[in-house]
């Protein structure tokens, strides 16, 4: 993780919570965490799967711009379009250096005209604030409200029976990527957006940190009738990963671009002017050089990041794992990693190898997992 | 404690345990080795015959978030392994001390189990070792 050694490592205001549920705790990025609580990784994933999951993600970054010039600044941030936002919704997108390189990935908030809120990962806040304040500082008002905001996520099949017990904002109109700022659940003020990082349907709830507390227990009292967990990062890991859903610092970097990471979606062109255009409209007339290729393993092996990737035939060394894992709701073991574009085609067959173990993987299309009905 | 480190095992520092039984030498992880990891998810022994130098690593065991060397607590040769964790690797979080035993070595070298710490020992040397 890129933050300094020496800072002492941050607590979000759930750490007691954690410590009480008799959570593993570990640095990650700077911030003592969860990574898991006593049932461990594997039933924590299968809550989120198959009930509800509640994690602590207070830790992410809240940065606001407010003022008139508040969209045109965001804009000229990231990558996917601005323009075509209306207040309510909730966007996917990333920040880009000059050179195409991605500064962070994050979710862009359009709360008002004039407002807009990003989401990003909580290793990166000082970085893309600095990045966000030297590129548009001027042209509106920008604050890093990280610290005054707790951050909740409450994720699974079950999520929005849960959560309906706890509030009467209108749950069932509210579709993936929008979100209902100034809402109350459990008697706190809320914003509820209906997004996440697990591949299931599910939200995101803010609070200002002192409800932090109140917030999580009303939220674990409401799921755990329902098979319920608190999960750890390390959950959060496998089931984001299993939703082939990128882990900036992992498969994303200040060197990878998003059409590399297969984030064109994200990527709009065509519409408003950003940081780092000229280089991607470069790179996509060009052709991409590399691509990062989701594979399953078909032997025997568990990859992990770091991980060379071979060719199959010859054994030359063709990158590493960016990220890699067991599956356990898929049974089969997983990974990422970046790959000349000619090895990311579905089918090409690759060699993971394994601490000297080489085992043979081939490259799938799409999501690992995807949830039923979606 | 002597539930979670029994007192007919001797201990590794690096967490293994070991059981004697005449010449043969049963081995596997310990209660302490297991929570650290966390759900195992996949074990690698070596094969029957293979012979082993105290302090070899014979094998490996991973979790969803790590991976860990395993290491001969004494020198011999691999007479039995526990093929049944090949596909049923959660005996090793389930019953470290029974259904999750790895390998069984016959020591060359009896002196090797001397060089084992007893299950105070072990309970002594984790204390010193937290964090």
């Amino acid at each position: 993780m890129d933050t300094p050694s020496n800072a002492p490592a941050k607590k979000t205001p759930l750490f007691g919570e954690h410590q009480g549920l008799g959570a593993k705790i570990i640095d990650f990025g700077g911030w003592l965490m969860p990574v898991n609580y006593p049932a461990g990784i594997l039933e924590e994933h299968k809550a989120t799967r198959t009930a509800v999951g509640v994690f602590d993600v207070c830790h992410m970054g809240e940065i606001h711009f407010r003022g008139k010039r508040a969209g045109e600044a965001v804009q000229r941030l990231v990558t996917n379009n601005v323009a075509g936002m209306v207040d309510g919704r909730a966007m996917y997108a990333v920040a880009c250096h000059e050179s195409g390189g991605i500064v962070d990935d994050l979710i862009v908030y359009r709360v008002a005209r004039d407002h807009f809120l990003i989401v990003v990962n909580a290793s990166n806040i000082d970085k893309d604030y600095l990045h966000f304040v030297a590129n548009v500082g001027s042209w509106c008002e920008l604050t890093n409200e990280s610290d005054a905001t707790a951050l909740i996520a409450f994720q699974g099949p079950k999520a929005a029976s849960a959560l309906a017990g706890l509030t009467t904002a209108a749950l069932d109109s509210l579709q993936s990527f929008h979100f209902l700022p100034n809402q109350r659940v459990a008697g706190l003020p809320a914003w509820i957006a209906r997004t996440g990082y697990t591949g299931e349907d599910g939200f995101e709830i803010f609070t200002p940190v002192e409800h932090a507390v109140a917030m999580w227990q009303a939220l674990l009292g409401a799921a755990s009738p329902l098979g319920g967990k608190p999960v750890g990062l390390g959950a959060r890991d496998t089931l984001r990963l299993e939703g082939r859903l990128s882990l900036y610092g992992n498969d994303l970097s200040d060197t990878t671009t998003p059409l590399e990471a297969g984030l064109s979606w994200v990527v709009k062109l065509d519409a408003g002017d950003f940081i780092g255009k000229a280089a991607l409209l470069h790179q996509r007339e060009a052709g991409l050089a590399r691509k990062l290729a989701g594979f399953v393993m078909r032997e025997r092996g568990i990859p992990r990041h770091g991980y060379p990737i071979k060719d199959a035939k010859s054994g030359t060394v063709l990158g590493e794992v960016t990220s890699g894992s067991v599956g356990p709701t898929l049974g089969k073991n997983i990974g990422m990693g970046y790959v000349p574009a000619a090895y990311a085609e579905p089918g090409t067959r690759l060699v993971i190898d394994c601490r000297g173990k080489p085992a043979l993987a081939e490259v799938v299309k799409g999501p690992f997992y995807r949830r039923t009905g979606a | 404690m002597s539930d979670t480190y029994p007192n007919d095992l001797l201990y590794t520092e690096d967490h293994e345990w070991a059981r004697q039984e005449g010449n043969l030498v049963t081995v596997g992880i310990s209660q302490f080795a297991v929570e650290q990891l966390g759900d195992v998810t996949q074990v690698d022994l070596p094969r029957e015959g293979e012979v082993l130098k105290a302090h070899d690593a014979f094998g490996s065991v991973e979790s969803v978030k790590a991976v860990s060397d395993l290491f001969a607590p004494v020198a011999g040769k691999v007479v039995k392994v526990n093929t049944t964790l090949r596909d049923s690797p959660e005996y090793v979080n389930e019953e470290p001390y029974d259904g999750g035993w790895m390998i069984q070595i016959e020591v060359a070298n009896p002196d090797d189990l001397k060089k084992l710490m007893d299950s105070t020992v072990y309970e002594t040397f984790l204390k010193e070792n937290e964090d």
